[in-house]
């Protein structure tokens, strides 16, 4: 079992918790994930790690409801535990091997939308502790559902939030915002990380091709162990077939085969959202509702 | 009763069975039991020990059946086999024990496969438990794995008076005997947990949830966590794939992700939460044993299945029982067929599989007619789902972490097969890992081998 130290709501929809795991705690690094099952009859449900606490022996992950497993999860509160945690899966973001002193002559931007705010967080304090200042976005659909601002201001350089829907700070997508930055104030990036919805990680990378600015995308479709043995999270890249989980998280933006990887996603978002549907509504549902999960 | 023929064995019913997920098998009570056990002949020079991987004395366990001495008969499977009940169920047989058996030159074998599930199965429901030693040696070994090699390695050693931790990577241990060998065949609850708890009350402690090469490497596990010898049993997990067109569309699955849902994750019932894509019309791509529970699943979950396999039946690598029941069952075989593409609708899921048809040709290095395309002989097979069970390799997720480790062409470890010994010293490994996909009980002999070896290695150092 593993415990859970803390947990709150961040925003709509969207939860934290430190979960005791001690072994990935240890071990883990920026740009690996973890696999979460709350109970014996839940779904492995692969999440990013936003933060660990190697003294506690703890890691942090950041979570939104999409689905019947995932509502389930968001009840849980300190004291309560996982069944299973395992991990870390995947690899480390490239960065994490290369040289300080090079590092510290690149100019970084990392690029997060919504819950892809988590696992961009542990990046950008690892850049911090490293003492590489970094300029980051927050996109976010409205100010109710924007996450981490704090934590992530403390960190980074420069901190530039956006919202949809103008409700907070600037309004438009995160892609305004760096051509902003490129384009009129004549800001220069070495290399683009970009998190978050699969569609806001399409529409990034085909900008960054643009400005040629090398970009490092995170994926994190639906597996089912996350070692390499299901094969259902294999995407194309650069013409190749590779599984997220043990090739990834982290591949070439500009080589991603976003389309196949949205058509992908929503074989399964789907799925877990007709759970929930099915439970709610019954018979009645039969999709078209935006509401199955398709591109968060 | 004509001893030529073995005791028939009970069976669901087809019609029955194609719709549930329970035992096809009933297997023998106590009098079909002692009745086919009086078909051995007790031979001087048994061969069927020979055949057998890890040389259970079957004479021997058999006249203590014939007699009624069903608990003898447990203990003389105990000194050779810690899974009896899976081994019953799962070994083929008909290429081992059974098919060097005195008996079947003239009639059918003693069915020595049904007998040891029967005392496997008593031997549980009568509470009969292996007893640990009386105390430790207090020398800690790791094992990776917790599939038939590793659970063999593991209770081996136990019996030494090693302290035995088993590092399992998934949340259940049990490796491809939970995740892949479907419930119809290996019941869970009922055959491999308690199988595994046995091992267990050897004193072994298995510890779920790590990934070795990940959570701690083999070097941690030596230098920080005080183990002395590791044995490596991490089976052969990743999936392989044709590589032709549209195999990445919606409703493509390998068997292991099919039947990772299905047994694993029991996608199959409506009480755990992980979904199924369960199909209308399935085809699976493949002739092995794996394709055979992979088509049964699928049949089981409410699809018509089609098996598409590009030689012809006799070269089905399958087991003959597990071809024959799953023809029983309804699954439609076509053979000589080879898939070519897999054709998509606008949203990307599958809704046709294009297809060539083969014929046999020379023999090729295998010794099997090696198949060949008819030209012009296209066909497309009307499905929503295809299953691709074409084989697995081993995961390279320890070898790339573990420094010394030598691994060959097809990335499997290297290892002396009579100790498991690899290049790494103290490190040793079997199984799938070592040879490739293979069979449950060849893992079981692995992991014999490689408690052999550790024991020598841990007893010359002191």
């Amino acid at each position: 079992m593993y415990r859970i130290l803390n947990a709150k709501l961040l925003a709509d929809k969207i939860y934290l918790m430190d979960v005791e795991a001690p072994r990935i705690a240890k071990a883990c690094q920026p740009g690996e994930f973890i696999i979460v099952k709350m109970d014996d009859k839940g779904e492995r449900i692969p999440l990013t790690i936003c933060d660990y606490n190697r003294e506690k022996g703890s890691v942090t992950i950041v979570f939104q409801t999409v689905g019947a497993s995932t509502e389930r999860m968001a009840v849980l509160k300190a004291g309560d535990s996982f069944e299973d945690v395992v991990g870390p899966l995947g690899n480390p973001s490239e960065f994490v091997h290369e040289d300080i002193e090079e590092l510290k002559k690149k100019k970084f931007l990392f690029v997060a939308g919504g819950v892809g705010t988590a696992p961009v967080y542990p990046q950008v304090k690892w850049m911090r502790e490293h003492g590489i200042d970094v300029d980051v976005i927050i996109g976010s659909k409205s100010k109710s559902l924007l996450i981490l601002e704090d934590a992530m201001r403390e960190q980074a350089g420069n901190l530039y939030v956006t919202t949809d829907d103008g409700s907070y700070e600037r309004k438009g997508m995160v892609t305004e915002v760096i051509k902003d930055l490129v384009q009129n104030q004549g800001k220069k990036y070495d290399e683009c990380i970009a998190i978050g919805p699969m569609i806001m990680m399409k529409f990034v990378c085909l900008l960054t091709r643009e400005l040629e600015i090398p970009t490092i995308v995170s994926l994190n479709p639906v597996m089912v162990d996350g070692t390499g043995m299901c094969g259902a999270c294999r995407i194309t890249v650069g013409g190749e077939v590779k599984f997220a989980c043990v090739d990834g998280p982290e591949f070439d933006g500009h080589l991603v085969n976003f389309e196949e990887a949205m058509k992908r996603q929503m074989m399964y978002k789907s799925e877990e959202g007709r759970a929930v549907l099915k439970e709610s509504e019954g018979d009645t549902h039969h999709g078209g509702c935006g509401q199955c999960g398709g591109d968060e | 009763m004509d001893v030529l023929k073995k005791v028939p064995v009970r069976e669901q019913d087809p019609k029955v069975r194609a719709k549930n997920f329970e035992e096809v098998c009933l297997g023998y009570n106590e009098k079909e039991a002692r009745e086919e056990a009086s078909r051995c002949i007790n031979c001087k020079n048994p061969k069927c020990v020979v055949g057998c991987p890890v040389s259970i004395n079957i004479p021997g366990f058999i006249k203590e059946v014939e007699n009624g001495n069903i608990e003898e008969a447990s203990k003389v499977i105990a000194l050779s086999s810690a899974l009896p009940a899976v081994c019953g169920r799962v070994c083929p047989q008909e290429s081992q024990c059974e098919g060097v058996c005195i008996r079947g030159i003239k009639g059918e074998p003693v069915s020595i496969g049904k007998l040891e599930r029967f005392v496997a199965d008593w031997a549980r429901e009568h509470g009969i438990v292996p007893q640990a030693p009386e105390t430790t040696n207090g020398i800690k070994v790791a094992v990776i794995g917790s599939g038939p090699s590793g659970l063999t390695c593991a209770g081996d050693l136990a019996k030494l008076g090693y302290e035995v931790t088993i590092f399992e990577a998934l949340h259940e241990p049990g490796g491809v005997l939970t995740y892949g060998i479907p419930e119809f065949r290996l019941p869970k609850a009922g055959v491999v947990q308690p199988e595994i708890d046995n091992v267990r009350k050897l004193g072994v402690v298995i510890e779920t949830n790590v990934i070795i090469g990940k959570s701690v490497t083999i070097d941690q596990l030596f230098d920080e966590e005080g183990f002395q010898a590791v044995f490596i049993g991490s089976g052969a997990g990743l999936p392989m794939f044709m590589g032709i067109p549209g195999e990445n569309a919606n409703g493509v699955f390998s068997a292991n992700e099919y039947l990772t849902r299905s047994n694993l994750m029991k996608a199959f019932r409506d009480d755990y939460d992980t979904p199924i894509a369960a199909g209308k019309r399935v085809a699976v791509v493949g002739g092995g044993n794996v394709a055979m529970d992979a088509a049964r699943t699928a049949l089981r979950l409410g699809a018509e299945v089609h098996v598409v396999y590009r030689r012809s039946e006799a070269e089905l690598p399958a087991r003959a029982e597990e071809v024959h029941h799953a023809k029983e069952e309804g699954i439609i075989f076509d053979l000589l067929s080879n898939p070519t593409e897999i054709l998509t609708d606008e949203k990307g899921w599958v809704n046709g599989m294009k297809c060539i048809k083969m014929e046999l040709g020379e023999a090729d290095a295998s010794g099997r007619r090696k198949p060949v395309e008819v030209e012009n002989s296209e066909f497309v097979i009307d499905v929503d789902t295809v299953i691709m069970s074409l084989g697995t390799s081993p995961n390279p997720l320890i070898s790339n972490t573990t420094k010394g480790l030598d691994i060959n062409k097809r990335r499997c470890i290297i290892a002396e097969e009579s100790t498991g010994k690899t290049s790494k010293e103290g490190v040793y490994a079997g199984g799938d890992a070592v040879t490739g996909a293979a069979t449950v009980i060849l893992a079981m002999e692995a992991g014999r081998a490689g408690a052999k070896g550790i024991h020598e290695f841990l007893s010359a150092k002191e």
